[in-house]
């Protein structure tokens, strides 16, 4: 066992991929020598060399495009983004292209993955702390992950990269070095996609979130049991695309209570999704309207005041809970 | 008195053998007749979306397909009017004429539209709507051929318009960097639907362009299918033995409009007659006759062999039915392989 940080246990879910597999390649800015702008990828240059690890230009549809061709062709590319906000650079071709060869295209496989470092409350600005899931959920053919924990990480990672399909693999930048876990040496984590984990037993309410939330989502926990006697449940979705509606469903039907909480803003997210899903699914389980707590719709604004002010705290889903609990 | 020495017979240019000749004529001749039995198709409605034209383009589409090797496995990515090329590569006409009649058994099975499909056997990777796309993928699946030490190239055609995209810019770019083994076929046929070269760009040839990612560029008449595979031979030549990217600009003119459904009235008569005068098929023919690189009677049976391809290949396909509906939630994912259908079911719940 090693104490491994979010951050490394990417690193290490990479280095074991491109170690197992030889078609594994990353392909991204800075990512050579420098190592990454979060160093994600240090030593991995050195280790495998140029020919597996290709430095671009400032390019984010080149990254993509390039990656899909090479994935026709059997390889499987593993492209950073430096920010995930500039993923949307290359919106249309992984919307267009990308997500739809399978289908449109007589089944032509593009296995790859897009990664990158997502969220706030690093004081980024609006530029370098987004969160760019509903962005892409609503296109058919792609994957989302979000891992929450180093384990989720290292896990999903490696499940991403042998996938069959694209898949954006969304890692939060706040846990990158807040984190560490004990990870086994001797034991291979893969954690499958579509299948979301329960980060915590409860029996009153379910606090369906995923990424970083899932910290304030346990802290909130933690407070309704000690200060109101409340049992929450706490369920880290892990991937967005596909959703594990089983999971939601039965954390549903066994509090019949739901609050569904992300950093991203609130129109049009993930959370409206879950909640579409809940009222089909399993409406007459439910004891209370489903809530959700989410950023307000603006774009992540710089200073401390604004930045703390517009994501969601541990405040805001303990009130919540509270209000559902009481409901 | 003696009879005259009949005249020589030239060599022929480029290298080419002469069934080679006849090869060319045969893909720019099967070009042109297969999109007039389309437009008939069309007229009749069994087109079921639009249909786009490369008349008077099939020398620059044929031309440049034809100097790719495909015993190498050299892969190609063509824009809308290059339906040419693909047949070279190996595209059947029942498979074309199955795509644009909506058929379940076209090689997307009903998906896809008109040439948008692919083969990477054969050697070629349809094309998405999204102009420059193709430029990043192509780089791609160079990159690959590179990286694997295989001796392959990559062809991706753009058009005046698609050079103006961000994508062609990256793709171009990055495959200049990277050297990649990459042949950029620029298809100047004038117009990007209605808009003339003028207004698509500064440059007065396209060619112009390569000078900006530091990788060489040529330019060709693109109405002469010999020096149009004769350029991209070198271009191709020169990628395979790992000189890099570059880019081949071939003139040439787009004598119908964007589709079929678009009557030009924005372009002047007198420069579509003009064009009529350039016909690359006629002047091939013409060049073949002239020299004697081909007998009459050999040029009248590729016609022959041409009608009867057609004529079968019709009849083949054209009653067979639209796909099953329930087929389109098939295949988004390897997995899960059908997309979700019990939300809709439990309507009736």
């Amino acid at each position: 066992m090693a104490e491994t940080t979010y951050l490394e246990a990417i690193r290490q879910g990479l280095l074991e991929e491109m170690t197992r597999d030889d078609r594994v390649i990353l392909l991204g800015e800075d990512i050579g020598p420098y190592g990454g702008a979060f160093k994600v990828t240090e030593g991995l240059h050195a280790r495998f060399g140029e020919g597996r690890v290709i430095e671009t230009p400032i390019s984010e549809i080149a990254i993509v495009g390039v990656a899909a061709g090479a994935a026709h062709m059997g390889m499987r590319p593993v492209c950073e983004m430096q920010f995930i906000d500039f993923m949307s650079n290359a919106y249309s071709i992984l919307t267009n292209y990308v997500a739809t060869a399978r289908y449109r295209a007589g089944g032509l496989p593009t296995p790859m993955v897009v990664r990158g470092p997502s969220g706030g409350g690093v004081r980024g600005g609006p530029f370098h702390s987004q969160n760019a899931e509903a962005g892409y959920l609503h296109t058919p053919g792609l994957k989302i992950v979000a891992p929450a924990t180093a384990r989720d990480a290292k896990g999903l990672i490696k499940a991403a990269i042998r996938d069959e399909d694209p898949v954006l693999y969304l890692e939060h930048k706040w846990l990158y070095r807040r984190i560490r876990e004990d990870l086994p040496d001797d034991e291979e984590i893969l954690t499958p996609l579509g299948s979301a984990r329960v980060a915590r037993e409860g029996t009153d309410l379910s606090l369906i979130t995923y990424s970083a939330m899932v910290f304030k989502a346990l802290e909130a926990a933690d407070r309704l049991a000690a200060e109101d006697g409340l049992s929450v449940e706490v369920i880290d979705l892990r991937s967005l695309a596909p959703l594990d509606d089983e999971a939601v469903v039965r954390t549903v039907r066994k509090t019949s209570r739901a609050l569904v909480a992300h950093e991203d803003t609130r129109t049009g997210g993930v959370a409206a999704e879950i909640i579409a899903r809940i009222n089909e699914l399993c409406f007459e389980w439910l004891d209370a309207p489903v809530r959700r707590v989410c950023a307000h719709d603006v774009p992540l604004p710089y200073a401390p005041t604004l930045e703390d002010f517009v994501l969601p705290q541990t405040d805001d889903l303990v009130r919540a809970c509270r209000w559902l609990a009481r409901y | 008195m003696t009879s005259p020495a009949p005249a020589a017979i030239p060599p022929i240019p480029a290298g080419l053998r002469r069934e080679q000749l006849l090869d060319l004529l045969y893909y720019m001749r099967l070009t042109r007749a297969l999109e007039e039995r389309l437009v008939n198709l069309y007229r009749q409605t069994k087109v079921i979306g639009g249909l786009f034209r490369s008349l008077g383009q099939e020398a620059d589409a044929v031309g440049s397909a034809y100097a790719l090797d495909r015993e190498a496995g050299d892969i190609l990515s063509p824009l809308i009017r290059n339906l040419g090329s693909m047949l070279v590569q190996g595209a059947r006409p029942v498979e074309v004429l199955r795509q644009y009649m909506a058929k379940g058994e076209s090689p997307t099975a009903g998906r896809e539209l008109n040439i948008h499909f692919n083969d990477l056997e054969r050697g070629f990777l349809g094309q998405i709507s999204h102009l420059g796309d193709m430029v990043p993928v192509m780089a791609g699946i160079a990159l690959h051929f590179r990286l694997t030490g295989q001796p392959r190239v990559g062809l991706v055609y753009v058009g005046d318009g698609a050079m103006s995209t961000g994508s062609f810019h990256e793709g171009m770019n990055f495959a200049a960097v990277q050297r990649l083994p990459l042949v950029v076929v620029a298809e100047n046929n004038g117009y990007a639907f209605s808009t003339p070269l003028r207004k698509q760009t500064a440059v007065k040839h396209l060619v112009e362009k390569a000078a900006g990612y530091g990788v060489p560029g040529v330019q060709a008449d693109g109405n002469d299918v010999l020096a149009v595979y004769e350029a991209t031979r070198a271009a191709v030549g020169h990628a395979r033995a790992g000189g890099g990217p570059s880019i081949v600009e071939l003139v040439t003119y787009r004598r119908k409009g964007h589709a079929e459904h678009d009557n030009q009235s924005y372009v002047p008569l007198e420069e579509i007659e003009a064009w009529v005068k350039n016909d690359p098929i006629d002047r091939f023919a013409r060049q073949l006759r002239e020299t004697g690189w081909a007998a009459p009677d050999e040029l009248e049976a590729v016609d022959q062999r041409i009608t009867a391809e057609l004529d079968e290949a019709i009849a083949a396909c054209e009653d067979e039915p639209f796909p099953d509906p329930l087929t389109a939630l098939d295949g988004v994912y390897a997995d899960p392989p059908r997309a979700d259908l019990e939300w809709y079911r439990r309507l009736d719940g």
